[in-house]
């Protein structure tokens, strides 16, 4: 029985690789090339406007690398598209399955290689429902960035730029310099993954980069308040003060 | 600082020489000026503690006139007078002394005895203060024998950690397994540039194995060396690197320690050019101004881009290299400016 034809995007920065895996996809016909993407921005537009069922997928890229592409991408319950990891690094490869890739291709890699990852992503696309992706598992290391996608646009957010995170649902709004921007993650995850020094809980719903704090209120209510250089005022609750304080360590 | 105050040990060993000198200065006073022995010992001691200390200000002269047979006749004649000044002093001291000596009645004759020594007490301070002022030139010269061989050594320890380094990044993923993709990218399509990857990677690895047994090579060799890895480089990256090039030849022939620019070359690929979409231009320029020459690596680079880990380790070894080889007359700047990450090395031209 014939299989359906499959649409793949490629994504490398270097051009050599892209054309290898261009070479060995020749001898299967029954998958297009939908698109060819030099970086991860363009990666994740390409995905949204092809809506591939495969991408084959390079780590180290400038700017936005590939685990990074592959959080911010959205994949149906099928787990579609089917992420193929092509790289010269092994050290990636926990994070890779973590991921739920479908494999992890080490550069340099013969057709045979080569097919067998392409077998394993027909067969996790014919079994329709595969596991869910799950988000990615945090780093070893805080993270250094948060990268956010609005539509195909794609914003590379440096920790330090952030102001605070406020939790609304299932999603975070993540504050920087008058611009919010709002990303599919519980607030508990996004705390576990940035470096504890710099951001703290200071309410159920806040996280707070202690280098805009200006000052602690009390507030009328009898709750208090942290004023932030640029004005803003947020909630602190009881908890959150007792950790303000451990970590800024007055009484 | 006298090196003998900031070592104890040295100074102890120092005034333990100075007790037969001081024996000496008392026979001599007791020979020519008819002194007894205890008269003799009660000026001899503390003269010859104090002229001890007295001599150890020749290190000083010594500093300031290193032995350089330009000014042969001016250091000459500024020991000589040093050492008329010092021998003054030390009589006068001596003088003084025996006038107050002289107090008591034991030693009432004391000065007059002292007056016909006096012309071989002179005579001997001076002697003394040659002979420490001697003293301080063999231990500065042994001083700066172990110098050069410590600063030798440290040369040999970096050279070994830059070849150390380059090697494991001929052998590091990042290099090798790209530029081996790339060979089975072109295989099949264009052979003939496969043959001619595989021809340059090798040539490159050889190049830099066989640098290791060298402790100095030509600028020129060095830079034929980054042209080897610029070429496999721009295999990879196509479009996105380009190359900027103003070589001056009158550099060429300046002898430089092996890989001394390659962690520079390397460090603008991988965190200036490779962290940008678009990529960019390296540049490499050398240039002969009079009896130095310059080099400059320069790249783009985004000004709010945080710094890659490990882009500082390249350059602090070749900070630590160029101090080793050339001490003052060598100079490493490196700065961010109009968009550019700019490193420049300025060396002395010695072929």
């Amino acid at each position: 029985m014939p299989s359906p034809p499959l649409g793949a995007v490629l994504v490398d920065d270097e051009p050599l690789a892209r054309s290898l895996v261009r070479q060995l996809l020749a001898a299967h016909p029954d998958i297009r090339i939908l698109a060819e993407c030099a970086n991860g921005f363009e990666a994740i537009r390409a995905v949204a406007e092809t809506n591939p069922d495969i991408l084959f997928l390079d780590v180290q890229m400038p700017q936005l690398d590939g685990l990074e592409v592959l959080e911010l991408i959205d994949r149906d319950a099928a787990g579609r598209p089917a992420v193929i990891f092509v790289t010269a690094y092994d050290q990636y490869a926990l994070k890779a399955f973590d991921a739920n890739a479908v494999d992890y291709l080490l550069k340099p890699f013969d057709r045979a290689r080569f097919d067998r990852a392409l077998e394993r992503a027909r067969t996790r696309l014919a079994a329709g429902g595969g596991p869910v992706a799950l988000p990615l598992a945090p780093r070893g290391m805080p993270l250094a960035r948060v990268v956010v996608k609005d539509g195909v646009t794609v914003t590379v957010l440096p920790v330090e730029k952030i102001d605070y995170v406020k939790a609304e649902d299932d999603y975070v709004l993540l504050f920087s310099g008058g611009r919010n921007h709002i990303k599919k993650q519980t607030l508990a995850s996004l705390e576990d993954a940035l470096p504890r020094e710099r951001f703290v809980r200071i309410h159920r719903s806040y996280l707070l980069n202690l280098d805009r704090l200006a000052r602690v209120e009390g507030s009328v209510a009898g709750g208090s308040m942290a004023v932030l250089i640029d004005g803003t005022s947020l909630p602190v609750s009881r908890a959150g003060a007792q950790r303000l304080r451990a970590l800024l360590g007055s009484p | 600082m006298h090196p003998f105050f900031t070592q104890s040990g040295r100074l102890g060993v120092y005034l333990l020489g100075w007790i037969p000198l001081t024996a000496i200065l008392g026979g001599l006073l007791m020979l020519a000026g008819g002194l007894s022995l205890l008269e003799a010992a009660a000026l001899a001691a503390p003269l010859g503690l104090l002229y001890a200390f007295l001599c150890l200000s020749s290190w000083y002269l010594c500093r300031a006139f290193p032995v350089d047979s330009a000014r042969l006749l001016a250091t000459a004649s500024a020991l000589a007078v040093a050492s008329i000044v010092a021998a003054s002093l030390w009589l006068l001291s001596g003088t003084t002394l025996a006038w107050v000596l002289a107090l008591l009645p034991a030693f009432e004759t004391l000065p007059d005895r002292l007056q016909h020594a006096g012309p071989v007490v002179f005579l001997l301070g001076v002697l003394l203060y040659l002979l420490v002022l001697a003293m301080h030139y063999v231990l500065e010269a042994a001083e700066a024998a172990r110098d050069q061989e410590r600063r030798a050594a440290e040369l040999r320890t970096l050279a070994r950690e830059a070849e150390l380094q380059a090697l494991r990044e001929r052998l590091n993923p990042h290099f090798l397994f790209n530029s081996l993709n790339s060979i089975a990218a072109l295989v099949a399509v264009r052979p003939e540039e496969a043959r001619s990857m595989c021809a340059l990677l090798s040539d490159f690895l050889r190049t830099t194995l066989g640098m290791s047994e060298r402790s100095s090579i030509t600028l020129r060799e060095e830079l034929a060396l980054a042209h080897r890895y610029l070429a496999i480089e721009q295999v990879r990256f196509g479009d996105r690197l380009t190359m900027a090039e103003d070589l001056d030849d009158s550099a060429f022939d300046v002898a430089v320690p092996p890989l001394l620019l390659q962690p520079l070359v390397e460090n603008a690929v991988k965190h200036g050019i490779g962290a940008r979409l678009e990529g960019g231009t390296l540049s490499l320029v050398t240039k002969r101004r009079g009896d130095r020459i310059s080099i400059v690596v320069e790249n783009p680079a985004d000004a709010g881009s945080e710094k890659p880990a490990g882009a500082g380790m390249g350059l602090s070894n070749v900070r630590r290299r160029v101090a080793a080889c050339w001490g003052d007359a060598g100079h490493v700047g490196a700065g961010l400016s109009n968009g550019r990450f700019r490193v420049e090395i300025e060396l002395p031209a010695r072929p």
